[in-house]
């Protein structure tokens, strides 16, 4: 922690409580005529805790994700950011997203810009922080997360891990009230899983929300609050990692998890 | 794309066997989505028809204006235009079509020869380079004064004094060079790691190029070559310099007779009425490649 200027997560709003900063509420999404992709999911995100989705692929953990930050309409139910309906058609989604980070699976970097510019393009242009401190902001964020000498780099020229490390750098730097990260390591050498799990590992540790979809079941076990698993569009299963992965209820889950052993991926 | 996915009046409510059953909230959602659209399309009508009124009002009202409908819109010289414009653009499709193939197939050559590699093609891609630097800059109107009036000057055996070949040639000299210069940009926006993919694969150089590149690099510059196709299509007129009646020339010797405009304004509106299906097509093909490829979501 290297003073102010690196501190992503935003203090408490005034009487936060423990009213969940995301919630959802009989979520239906479908694509094209009948492919039901989420079926009448509820969840609930409590503020400085984390949720990670698993299942399946195919099984909606990333449209999850991508309705919650509106990138996606849903057919039915609602979403709501900190109490407030976000997937109401008079929500402004502009908004909506400006309060919320998201990291892709494929970093998604800009690759005609620069780290920097990547990373202080929103804060200037949306949030309206003035150039100096934004770099300010930006440097300070790549130097803890082991990307100091980087900030002038073109992402093509950085390994996959710094480009995730970048990407998080982005989310970041909007200091936004929830983190969504989707399989951010899905794209990544084993050896560099690592330094992107570590770099989650203490966000949370100093409080940033987050839902993540994951395949990396001992990182969901280690760093989640609350473990959820999609199956069909469906959470089957819900409980703390101990309850999810020690004493699955559901058949399915167990199914689940046996397979992923089976693969090594654990 | 919210109009796409059918909020406002189809109804989006899909047939499962799930046993859903739309919720209040959807409904209500639905209900304020229709509101919206109806009142977007009540503003676009009425600002419609307040620009039409005004439009109409501007031009019907000033000074000018029962000259100017005598002389470039009179009824009974577009009837006697018609004909001979239609009979004049027979010509300009010709030309169209035959032009434009060898135009599409010369681009295509010369933007592969600038993009070949390895020292011994360095002629080759020094000679397309060259090609492409000097046509495009030349004026299309003196690249086929050179050619319709300088090639037949050489009295060359054999060689064709035809105003319509010769200009048909000068044409497809000069939009060679655009259209190469559009496939090469498309060549080099697909990114190198297809190349790379293609080439572990075992491909060949011109293997990955032909399956793999030129595939990717033409359907992204589908919009632009029909921009300059439609370019073309205009530019078949100019071989009228040489004296072939063309739509353009057809309507000028009408309206010579009596110094009555309506003609040009008859060939103007036949060569839009070209020009529009031809760009509807090309929009809905690049649309249906898109869908094929998005990954969705509404941004």
């Amino acid at each position: 922690m290297s003073g102010a200027a690196a501190r992503p997560v935003e203090p408490e709003p005034a009487a936060g409580g423990a009213a969940p900063v995301l919630r959802l509420e009989a979520v239906r999404k479908t694509y094209g005529r009948g492919t039901v992709v989420l079926r009448d999911v509820d969840l609930e995100v409590a503020p400085h805790t984390v949720t990670a989705l698993i299942g399946a692929s195919g099984s909606g953990k990333s449209t999850l994700l991508r309705c919650a930050n509106l990138l996606e309409e849903i057919d039915d139910g609602a979403i709501f950011l900190d109490g407030e309906e976000i997937t109401d058609p008079r929500a402004d989604a502009d908004a909506v997203r400006r309060r919320i980070g998201v990291v892709f699976q494929a970093y998604n970097l800009f690759p005609h810009m620069t780290v920097l510019d990547n990373i202080t393009l929103a804060p200037r242009r949306v949030h309206g922080v003035a150039r100096d401190e934004a770099e300010a902001r930006a440097h300070a964020l790549l130097e803890r997360l082991g990307l100091g000498g980087r900030a002038d780099a073109y992402p093509d020229r950085l390994s996959g891990g710094q480009q995730q490390r970048v990407a998080l750098v982005r989310a970041l730097a909007c200091r936004p009230r929830l983190l969504l990260l989707d399989e951010i390591t899905a794209a990544l050498d084993p050896e560099l899983v690592g330094e992107v799990l570590g770099v989650v590992r203490e966000l949370k540790e100093e409080g940033m929300t987050m839902v993540l979809a994951t395949h990396e079941m001992g990182f969901a076990r280690d760093v989640a609050d609350q473990v959820c698993f999609l199956d069909a569009g469906v959470i089957r299963e819900r409980g703390t990692p101990e309850e999810l992965f020690g004493a699955p209820r559901e058949a399915r889950t167990r199914q689940f998890l046996e397979r992923v052993v089976g693969a090594g991926r654990w | 794309m919210s109009l796409a996915k059918g909020p406002s009046g189809t109804s989006p409510v899909v047939t499962e066997d799930d046993g859903y059953v739309p919720s209040a909230r959807r409904l209500a959602r639905e209900r304020y989505r229709r509101t919206r659209a109806r009142r977007a399309t009540t503003v676009a009508t009425v600002s419609t028809l307040v620009t039409g009124a005004v439009l109409y009002v501007v031009i019907t009202g000033s000074p000018g204006w029962q000259r100017t409908r005598e002389t470039f819109f009179s009824a009974a010289y577009a009837r006697m235009a018609l004909p001979k414009v239609l009979e004049g653009l027979l010509l300009n499709l010709e030309l169209l079509v035959v032009c434009g193939a060898a135009v599409l197939v010369c681009g295509m050559a010369l933007a592969v020869a600038r993009t070949l590699r390895g020292p011994v093609f360095f002629p080759l891609r020094a000679l397309a380079t060259a090609y492409t630097d000097f046509f495009r800059g030349l004026p299309l109107i003196i690249c086929l004064l050179m050619v319709v009036f300088g090639v037949p000057a050489l009295r060359l055996q054999g060689v064709t004094t035809d105003p319509v070949l010769l200009g048909g040639t000068a044409l497809v000299l000069t939009y060679s060079a655009y259209v190469a210069e559009v496939f090469r940009a498309g060549i080099e926006s697909v990114h190198p790691s297809q190349r790379a993919a293609a080439r572990s694969l075992g491909l060949s150089s011109g293997q990955a190029l032909r399956f793999v590149v030129l595939p990717q690099a033409v359907r992204r510059v589908v919009p632009p070559l029909l921009n300059d196709l439609v370019s073309l299509q205009k530019d078949t007129g100019l071989v009228s310099i040489a004296g072939a009646v063309d739509a353009v020339y057809a309507a000028q010797i009408v309206a010579g007779k009596d110094f009555n405009y309506t003609p040009y304004v008859v060939a103007g509106l036949v060569f839009v009425a070209l020009t529009i299906p031809m760009t509807r097509l090309t929009d809905w093909v690049t649309a249906r490649m898109d869908r094929r490829r998005a990954q969705g979501g509404i941004v």
